[in-house]
């Protein structure tokens, strides 16, 4: 990590006020991850990773700081839910863990959800097993100060060879109606050896005013153990929002993701997957529909560790007005992975001429008998199938409708739950325009 | 599975067939880069004034410059005060046709497989032939000129057509574009510029071989291709150098520049000393490579075959700036032993209907890292701009690396924009197969690599396809995965 968009004291000034006297739970971690932070700086333009994302010029100039913590008015969450999903909620507000919207009183035997806070008392020991040690603090500048600064999170446990039918619903609400927010989350989650788990994830907000919120999050998924996570960006808001996923996998285990991001001002989803178990299976999906001014920005790592797995890997995109989408994705196969398949696919679609998409899919492999291969395309919807539509009478917007909403519902295909599917292609039909 | 490795090994352990030196008596700068020696060279070669200026422009603003850090290759630093920066053969006179050139030089081409004389009774390729730093001898000029084609070693050019140089050089590659490049612009010593004037086509080959031959010396040419409306021109460019311990700096700059519907082809087969098989010596190939579309219609088309070099750096790009301007890269680089390769292209689409082709092939083995890196830039204004890319790697070992770091940036609705990459290894079962029918595995081996490469080996002029097609299966001689 090189180059500091920013001097020492603005760094300062961001973190100051998360100081430790007020964060009292995990001093010396979130001392170290402080040091990584003030080392790197905030990362400008020259650095490759965060080329395309200015994340660093807006919080200098769209923000004030020190920041000042507001409660949040707020009291009904109701329109932040997901229709007929029966779920575990947990609800952080402006990243303060809020009790009266959340549901996770009685969770099934051999379920654990927590507050972090909570479970930095109760569960100390398996915490600071995991704690910091597959989200990359010591390379991403947003990552450490996520782990310098949480204020909350959530910690989740699933037991050996259980099976939680009910998802977990974690969801993130921005309440900047009164003043600007700026909040730090993280999460833990452990799906033990055998157990299955949803995760699903979401953020909204309401308000004009400014947002930066962070989101440091890992998960392991034990041997033979399999995870479902969804992740939902819907923020109506002027958000700026680094999210980090750190998933890491023990041999045999399954994972699907989707990641579908509509809306924020600029959203930075970094996805580090650390395939480290042999005959892994992973699929991971993602949509972003942007429009408006929206920056979306998918950086994948998919890191093949160990030999005989396979990863399969599709987003997809359409920018509409001036959005912007940025994706970077790499697969490493190291040399211990033989026998690994890694796929890769990025295919996006500008509508305007104000749009714009940079795509830097990465292949790089140190083993021989593997089979990898990475696509990408950018381009606009095919004329023939267009004029084989209109030719049957359907007025041209909807047939364009027609052809984007079967271009972008081909990353729905793993999700399995029926609510949640329904919604999301609500969420889906509904940007696109797809009134039949 | 290990017998396949062991020919693999046999193969790849293969030595340098072009290691040899020969006893040229040289005039050398003394070592070391200051302002001295960038006066000391431009004296030499009976420059301009504007010429050292030039140069020492160059000089200033690479000081301030610094070294790129980004490609994936590593080398301990460079000291360029340990460099001598001119070296050339010792000639009485400038010679006026072969039969004047110094016969230790003759037999220096001899042994390359380029012997002058023959080549210009034979085969009818023009070449320009550069040892060190200075062109020693250019065949077929007179018969060009009847056409008027200009076909010349640089310095040349600069003293006989000081216009044309003074008008294009620096035009595609500026003087301070990166650092090999304002180095290179500092210190070059010579070169190939040619000239094809409006309608004319080429009617041979023209070719530049280049051979290092003195011990600690860098070697920084340049060569400058234009072609003005509606000309053609086929070039090909070779390069070996002796075997030795140390490092060499390779650093050249080549600008084409191409007119309204005219067309160039540049195809290079470059083996230079890649260093042995444990990684000691061996050349730095630091190359800046870039064509300029000015005029609509006008095509571009890199070919190279790149097996040589310790280090390659080397990214020849197409500027499509004329309307309906087109840009071809086809490539096979293939990396053997210690040696690393970062190398690809960059297609910069800013005229309308612009179109672009990227095929490159990438072959590694033993403990080598091969890497693509290219970008696909649509700007704004390039409607309807079309690219297609497919990167390919092939690795035989298990030691060994590909990585490819395609950028895509468009900003245009109506761009096509595709790009594909693929890795895979050497089949047991295509191995097999070829053994059943008889075919040894060495053979299977070299007409698997050749076939997998053959879409890039296609683009080259005959010639040089036999050559290009010999060198793969030397490089790789026993790479079975």
């Amino acid at each position: 990590m090189e180059g500091t968009a920013t001097e020492k004291d603005f760094v300062k000034e961001i973190t100051s006020a998360f100081s430790s006297s007020k964060l009292n739970v995990a001093p010396e971690k979130r001392q170290q991850a402080l040091q990584y932070f003030q080392q790197f700086g905030l990362p400008d333009k020259k650095n490759e990773e965060y080329r395309f994302t200015p994340i660093a010029t807006a919080l200098e100039k769209k923000f004030t700081w020190p920041v000042k913590t507001v409660d949040s008015p707020i009291n009904s969450i109701q329109s932040f839910l997901i229709d007929g999903l029966d779920a575990y909620v947990i609800v952080l507000i402006n990243g303060k863990f809020s009790p009266e919207h959340s549901n996770i009183h009685q969770p099934e035997t051999g379920l654990t959800i927590k507050t972090l806070s909570d479970a930095w008392q109760s569960e100390k020991q398996t915490i600071e097993k995991h704690w910091d040690k597959y989200i990359n603090i010591e390379n991403d500048a947003y990552a450490s100060l996520n782990s310098a600064c949480w204020q909350e999170g959530v910690f989740v446990r699933v037991e050996e060879n259980k099976k939680i039918e009910k998802p977990i619903f974690i969801l993130h609400v921005h309440d900047a109606s009164v003043s600007q927010v700026v909040a730090h989350t993280k999460a833990l989650v452990i799906a033990e050896a055998g157990s299955e788990l949803s995760l699903i994830e979401k953020s909204g907000s309401i308000g004009k005013e400014n947002i930066f919120h962070t989101f440091g999050e890992e998960i392991v998924v034990g041997s033979n153990a399999s995870l479902n996570y969804i992740k939902i960006q819907q923020d109506e808001g002027n958000l700026y929002q680094v999210a980090t996923s750190a998933i890491y996998q023990a041999d045999s285990s399954q994972l699907n993701t989707f990641t579908l991001t509509l809306n924020g001002k600029m959203i930075r989803n970094n996805f580090n997957i650390a395939i480290d178990g042999e005959n892994c299976e992973s699929h991971f999906y993602g949509l972003y529909l942007l429009s408006g001014d929206t920056l979306a920005d998918n950086h994948t790592v998919v890191d093949h560790r160990k030999p005989r797995s396979f990863s399969n890997e599709l987003y997809k995109g359409v920018m509409d007005n001036n959005s912007k989408a940025i994706f970077n994705g790499k697969i490493y196969v190291r040399p211990q992975a033989q026998k690994t398949n890694a796929f890769q696919s990025n295919r996006n679609i500008l509508l305007t001429d104000t749009a714009t998409v940079n795509t830097k899919p990465q292949l790089e492999i140190w083993a021989d008998d593997v089979k990898c291969s990475h696509g990408c395309t950018t381009g606009q919807l095919d004329e023939e199938a267009l004029f084989y539509l209109r030719s049957r009478g359907i007025p041209e917007a909807t047939a364009k409708a027609m052809l984007l909403y079967a271009f972008a519902a081909e990353t729905l295909a793993p999700i399995k739950n029926e609510s949640l599917k329904k919604y999301l292609d609500a969420l889906i039909s509904d940007r696109l325009h797809k009134d039949f | 599975m290990g017998k396949d490795t062991q020919i693999l090994e046999e193969f790849t352990s293969k030595e340098y067939e072009h290691g040899w030196t020969v006893n040229l008596e040289a005039d050398e700068a003394p070592k070391g880069l200051s302002e001295e020696i960038i006066r000391f060279i431009s004296a030499k070669k009976q420059e301009p004034e504007w010429m050292l200026e030039w140069r020492l422009k160059a000089y200033r603003q690479w000081q301030k410059m610094t070294e790129p850090k980004w490609p994936n290759v590593t080398y301990p630093p460079i000291n360029y005060q340990d460099i001598i920066y001119y070296s050339a053969p010792k000639q009485k006179a400038k010679p006026k046709n072969l039969n004047e050139v110094d016969p230790e030089l003759i037999k220096t081409f001899e042994k390359l497989g380029i012997s002058l004389t023959e080549q210009k009774r034979l085969t009818g390729v023009a070449v320009d032939a550069v040892i060190d730093s200075v062109s020693v001898a250019t065949t077929f000029k007179e018969k060009l000129k009847e056409l008027g084609i200009i076909f010349c070693s640089f310095s040349e050019a600069v003293r006989e057509h000081p216009e044309l140089v003074k008008k294009y050089l620096g035009s595609v590659v500026p003087a301070n574009d990166n650092y090999f490049a304002a180095l290179n612009s500092a210190v070059f010593s010579d070169g190939s510029f040619c000239y094809i004037p409006p309608g004319v086509r080429c009617p041979m080959e023209l070719s530049t071989y280049f051979r290092i031959n003195a011990a600690n010396t860098g070697q920084f040419e340049r060569t400058l291709i234009i072609a003005d409306e509606g000309a053609y021109v086929s070039y090909l460019e070779g390069c070996t150098a002796p075997m030795r311990d140390e490092n060499q700096l390779h650093a050249a700059v080549v600008e084409l520049f191409a007119m309204k519907s005219a067309e160039i082809k540049y195809s290079t087969v470059q083996n230079w000393y890649p260093g042995d098989k444990d990684g000691k010596g061996g050349i730095y190939n630091f190359v800046t490579k870039r064509g300029l579309c000015a005029g609509d219609h006008a095509k571009i088309s890199w070919t190279q075959v790149e097996t040589g070099s310790a280090i390659t750096w080397k990214y020849p790009s197409c500027i499509l700036k004329g309307d309906y301007s087109q840009g071809e890269f086809y490539s096979v680089a293939v990396t053997n032993h210690f040696q690393q390769a970062d190398t690809g292209t960059k297609m910069i689409h800013i005229g309308k209907n612009t179109r672009s082709r990227i095929v490159s092939k990438g072959i590694s083995a033993g403990k080598s890292q091969n890497s693509y890196r290219g970008q696909v830039k649509v700007m704004k204004r390039a409607t309807n701009a079309r690219n297609f890319s497919q990167c390919d790697s092939l690795l035989m070992g298990d030691q060994c690396g590909a990585h490819t770091f395609p950028y895509i940036d468009v900003e245009n609705n109506t761009a096509k924009v595709e790009h594909e990459a693929t890795t895979s290894k050497i089949g047991e079962d295509q191995i097999f197969y070829c053994l059943q029918r008889g075919i040894d595995e060495e053979a299977a081996v070299a007409l698997i690599v050749n076939g997998y490469a053959k879409e890039v080996l296609n683009q080259l002029p005959m010639e040089f396809a036999v050559e290009a097609q010999k060198l793969l299966a030397l490089t790789l001689e026993g790479s079975v995965g």
